[in-house]
């Protein structure tokens, strides 16, 4: 095909690219360390304490794996991968404020607020990728990057250091809104559920409209497009 | 052109590279200084544990004390990791319900001194409720009688020089705790645990008590502590057995 027929759009701006692999890999490394830090005691308790012998909220069908090779290091790296993840999402969410990019490209415009065109945008994806979705994000993905990014995360970090006795001896308002300890750390492992369903539509998402040309937009920052016949 | 700008790329690069690493350093030395680097800030994870220990130590530094809770909190099962050593001297010690076993405090010190069991139970004491959470998931609530460690510090005189305390078990498992957290009301020798002498396999006859830390900071079987200025100079130099075990040294966390 001729270049002529291609025709490139510029998508990502480099402090979105970069953040994104960066995020990218933290939140790889986090999931990893986190299953191994959760394999250690898979049950998880509602309240302040529990423990083997007292009744638990869910048994997770997962093994027990006590081998200090995996438990000790799995800590090790779940802490700095949340420190990368904590600069790496202050550089974006300042870079965001200053270029506008939360209000310009995430906010969702007040005329897609409403059912019908929340519903075009599902029924779009199965007609192939949409034309007006090309330069900027749809309906449904500020919705859920929006979500994910000022609810969720945050709501990570939150329930993460609710879990640690030496910041609730700071402030322990921090453990005692979520119910506990083991509160804390069930409403973690829900969060982080939500995460990975997050992180699933997501790849679901880059297979249905072009895994190669998405990443290619994500690293280099253009998008090609095939022009239409007219 | 192009060879003149990348020359001049590299040369920023290199010169953002050298000042970043002389920044990195700069500021470890200042943490050092005001007792905000962990002992166990190098390898490939060093940088997470250095973070995570200098923040939370200057969070802490308003002298915070961890959640205590009441009598009806305390928890029916108060499970057990590592039962106690099957080895000598301990098995002997433990038959003869610890009369014969010494607390010896040495180190940085004015006056070295060896305690008996009785000598602790005479010491001022606290009870304190609270809970110990395992880094493995599980946590469980209970009362904890001892001596405050701030206590024996100042009877044996620590210097002021010192930055460490360092714990000896019977096992193998040594570690240490900063002199903030050795001089925090909270921290404990603790020899009873729910109204009772502490079991064989909750740490008897004395274990440390720090509920502002994670259970494995809280050792048990005590035989002696050493007040020191470094922690290079111990073993690995990581502060404890437990970055050895792949375990960060501060258990804040």
């Amino acid at each position: 095909m001729p270049d002529s027929e291609i025709r490139y759009v510029q998508r990502h701006s480099a402090i979105v690219r970069v953040t994104h692999w960066i995020n990218a890999a933290g939140f790889l490394a986090l999931v990893v360390s986190g299953i191994a830090i959760l394999l250690a005691y898979p049950r998880l308790h509602w309240g302040e304490t529990g423990s083997l012998g007292t009744p638990s909220l869910v048994d997770l069908p997962l093994p027990f794996v006590l081998e200090l090779g995996i438990r000790g290091p799995g800590r090790y790296l779940h802490f700095l991968a949340a420190w990368v993840l904590l600069f790496n999402g202050s550089v974006y969410l300042i870079a965001g404020l200053y270029t506008r990019h939360f209000r310009n490209e995430l906010l969702p415009r007040r005329s897609d607020l409403a059912l019908r065109p929340m519903l075009k945008v599902i029924v779009n994806h199965f007609q192939g990728a949409p034309e007006d979705e090309i330069e900027s994000y749809n309906v449904l993905q500020r919705f859920f990057y929006l979500g994910v990014m000022f609810v969720l995360i945050p709501f990570m970090f939150v329930s993460g250091l609710a879990m640690s006795p030496a910041v609730t001896s700071v402030i322990p308002a921090l453990v005692e809104m979520l119910g506990g300890h083991q509160s804390a750390r069930t409403l973690h492992f829900v969060a982080a559920n939500l995460l990975l369903l997050f992180f699933l539509v997501h790849m679901t998402m880059l297979f249905l409209t072009g895994f190669n040309s998405r990443c290619r937009a994500m690293i280099t920052g253009y998008l090609a497009l095939r022009k239409k016949a007219r | 052109m192009s060879a003149i700008l990348s020359r001049r790329k590299f040369i920023t690069a290199s010169l953002a590279t050298a000042t970043g690493v002389a920044g990195v350093s700069v500021a470890a030395r200042i943490a050092d200084g005001y007792g905000l680097l962990a002992p166990d800030h190098g390898g490939i994870f060093g940088a997470g544990e250095a973070l995570t220990y200098g923040a939370q130590r200057l969070l802490m530094s308003v002298h915070s004390r961890a959640r205590e809770f009441g009598r009806g909190d305390i928890s029916r099962v108060s499970p057990v990791n590592h039962a106690h050593p099957r080895f000598d001297p301990y098995e002997r010690l433990l038959y003869n319900k610890f009369a014969d076993w010494r607390f010896y405090v040495d180190g940085l010190v004015e006056r070295p001194a060896a305690f008996s069991l009785d000598d602790l139970k005479r010491m001022p004491s606290r009870t304190q409720i609270t809970q110990l959470i395992c880094e493995e998931g599980w946590s469980f609530i209970a009362a904890w009688t001892g001596v405050p460690l701030s206590h024996i510090l100042q009877l044996v005189g620590a210097h002021p020089s010192a930055k460490w305390v360092l714990f000896y078990p019977f096992d193998d498992f040594w570690g240490s705790i900063d002199m903030p957290e050795a001089l925090h009301p909270q921290t404990l020798l603790a020899y009873g645990m729910n109204g009772e002498d502490l079991s064989a396999d909750h740490g008897a006859p004395v274990r440390l008590r720090i509920p502002r830390q994670l259970g494995y900071k809280n050792l048990k079987f005590l035989a002696r502590i050493s007040v020191t200025d470094r922690l290079d100079n111990v073993g690995d130099g990581n502060g404890s057995a437990a970055p050895g075990l792949g375990y960060s040294w501060y258990g804040g966390i």
